[in-house]
């Protein structure tokens, strides 16, 4: 038969059995609105955490020293410096303390020392006040560019904070700043922090080594030679002091390489969220097959009389697949419908953007398609081959 | 005149277990184009056997069948397919209409597996419709006529597709004497304008109205008569 005839009257067998053809849609309906939903869900939150890595700034190079007998100086931070395309650098010591002012506290606030490189290599910006400088590093000031979170629940605002005192795990310390917030991410409240001179944490946290470092690369262009050249710098250094496991001896990695890496785990999470809900997506194909099924029974007669007045298996078979597929393909778009409905209400649950990306929704319609044809296809051939003499014999 | 049917030789055996059953025995049939021939016989006589055979339905385990002269013993199902589409028109019993469409789609059916175009087998469907007198009911379903009706609306449904033979199985089986009467006499009328009829049924009295009678009994024919020879 023409396809479009056959399409007519496929949706004239389904309008005949409204109840159970929705009944049938709605596991398509459901397998299709999950396998999207979850899909832009997981994609939503990995840009979500993509963008605040990114937000770390986009050049950025980490250096731990893992090995105990290695240990940085303020030479070799010079040496880094000069290093073919690192652009800053800065030590870095941190430390969870309580900080105080009056009654108000915030409590488990991550304390960094810094030096004045570091604003621009982290990409931070003021709010209202001045960073860390490097006067205050060579006289070991006791002042503090706080986060927007302490500012607030502290001194009520930023411009409140400004000049005001507060003790750093019970030692007092000058507010000189306060950044701008950044908002929360996977790793927390980026704003609940306090930058101090990396000399005067040095004292706080009575630790006068140098073992980790935040470098910034001259452009992304030089972030991998940058690093190279670093891990070349590294493995001398640590080589001189120890011959032992060089590979232990310290931990290098760039910003790029965290998202790689990220990416890498949100794919398979992704991946593994769509294939939860396209078990929904199976168990409806199987109520497609199934309802099939009862229709070829059910039609038997019906089937007969249509090859004995010249109907071939071609024409029979091309009905009941384009029935299926017709269920699957309706029950596909109004579950893609339904996704699209979702995104709203879910875009404010979850607090990152929920966007259905047109590659979604080519998938989720092409599979809804491919489930009613592999699921159809069985019941079809099943009327085709009946044999037109019991065929019309069948009560 | 020309032969429509050639039947030669024909045995249909279907193994029951160990046992084997010849549901047509040596059969050996010609019909010309334009007669009225009755098959009549008890049940279990092969007449709904070589009903199957000579629409198309089935295929023989040995022997040869000529459909209007192409020997179709041995086609495909798919060849048989078209082979009954074009050449064989059927009336059943049971009517066996679609109860879902009406009855001008019902007659569109044929055409539309011989993939004439929709407006063509409108017209088509429509004239034949006239010509068994339903005009004024075209979009009735078949649960809205009456047995008469319906078997009507079949009888335009086998004659859409204008094939050589017509094809009735028990037509007036399912119906009051009435109807029954009237849907002999539109079949006459069939054979009348040109059509070859085969009839088949176990009712001698409807046998009697065929120009030719085949008596059928375990699979063989008994008698072959022409209307008025001894």
């Amino acid at each position: 038969m023409i396809y479009t005839e056959a399409f007519l009257s496929a949706v004239k067998a389904i309008w005949a059995h409204k109840m159970r053809s929705f009944l049938t849609m709605l596991g398509i309906i459901i397998g299709i609105f999950s396998v999207t939903v979850l899909i832009s869900v997981a994609q939503g939150s990995t840009a979500a955490v993509t963008e605040s890595i990114e937000g770390m700034g986009s050049n950025l190079i980490s250096v731990f020293i893992l090995d105990k007998r290695t240990t940085i100086n303020e030479r070799d931070i010079e040496d880094f410096e000069n290093i073919e395309g690192v652009d800053l650098v800065s030590p870095y010591i941190s430390a969870n303390y309580t900080v105080r002012s009056g009654s108000n506290y915030v409590e488990g606030v991550e304390t960094s020392g810094v030096e004045a490189e570091y604003q621009t290599i982290r990409d931070y910006e003021i709010e209202i006040g001045r960073f860390v400088s490097e006067i205050d590093n060579r006289k070991r000031l006791r002042v503090t560019v706080i986060g927007s979170v302490i500012a607030n629940e502290i001194f009520g605002s930023a411009q409140g904070a400004i000049g005001k005192e507060v003790t750093v795990g019970g030692t007092k310390f000058d507010v000189i700043g306060v950044l701008k917030s950044e908002g929360t991410s996977f790793m927390g409240d980026l704003d609940k922090i306090a930058l101090v001179p990396f000399s005067t944490a040095q004292r706080l946290m009575q630790n006068s080594e140098i073992r980790n470092l935040y470098i910034s690369a001259d452009s992304s262009d030089t972030v991998d030679l940058a690093k190279a050249n670093i891990e070349e710098y590294l493995i001398e250094l640590t080589d001189s002091n120890n011959d032992s496991d060089k590979e232990d001896a310290y931990f290098i990695f760039s910003q790029s390489e965290i998202l790689e890496s990220l990416e890498g785990v949100t794919g398979v999470m992704t991946a593994m969220l769509g294939g939860i809900a396209a078990i929904s997506l199976l168990v409806g194909g199987i109520g497609i097959m199934n309802i099939m099924l009862v229709s070829v029974t059910e039609r038997t007669r019906e089937i007969g009389i249509q090859k004995a007045i010249g109907a071939t298996r071609r024409d029979i078979l091309t009905q009941f697949l384009i029935e299926a597929i017709l269920v699957s393909g309706v029950g596909g778009i109004i579950g893609l419908g339904l996704a699209y409905a979702s995104t709203g209400p879910l875009t404010n649950l979850m607090g990152s953007a929920i966007i259905i990306e047109p590659g979604i929704v080519f998938i989720a319609i092409s599979f809804s398609l491919a489930v009613g044809i592999v699921f159809g296809i069985y019941p079809a051939i099943r009327a085709s081959k009946l044999n037109p003499i019991e065929a019309l014999r069948y009560e | 005149m020309k032969t429509i049917i050639d039947i030669k030789d024909m045995y249909k055996i279907y193994e029951m277990g160990s046992e084997k059953v010849h549901a047509l025995d040596g059969i050996d049939i010609k019909i010309h184009e334009h007669e009225f021939v009755a098959i009549i016989g008890p049940s279990g006589s092969g007449k709904s056997t070589l009903m199957n055979m000579i629409g198309c339905l089935d295929t023989p385990t040995s022997g040869e069948y000529f459909l209007d002269g192409v020997n179709i013993a041995k086609y495909s199902e798919n060849d048989l397919a078209h082979i009954r589409n074009s050449k064989i028109g059927f009336i059943f019993q049971q009517f066996n209409l679609f109860r879902r469409l009406s009855a001008l789609e019902n007659v569109e059916m044929p055409a539309k597996y011989m993939r004439v175009p929709r407006e063509e087998r409108k017209a088509r469907a429509k004239k034949v419709l006239d010509l068994v007198g339903l005009s004024d009911r075209i979009s009735h379903r078949p649960t809205e006529l009456s047995g008469g009706q319906q078997q009507r609306v079949a009888i335009a449904r086998s004659l859409v597709n204008n094939p050589p033979v017509v094809l009735a199985d028990e037509p007036t089986g399912n119906l009051d004497s009435k109807s029954g009467e009237d849907i002999m006499n539109m079949i006459k009328q069939l054979h009348k304008q040109g059509s070859t009829v085969i009839l088949i049924t176990h009712d001698i009295d409807v046998a009697n109205e065929a120009d030719r009678m085949i008596k059928l009994r375990d699979g063989k024919i008994t008698s072959d008569k022409k209307r008025g020879a001894k």
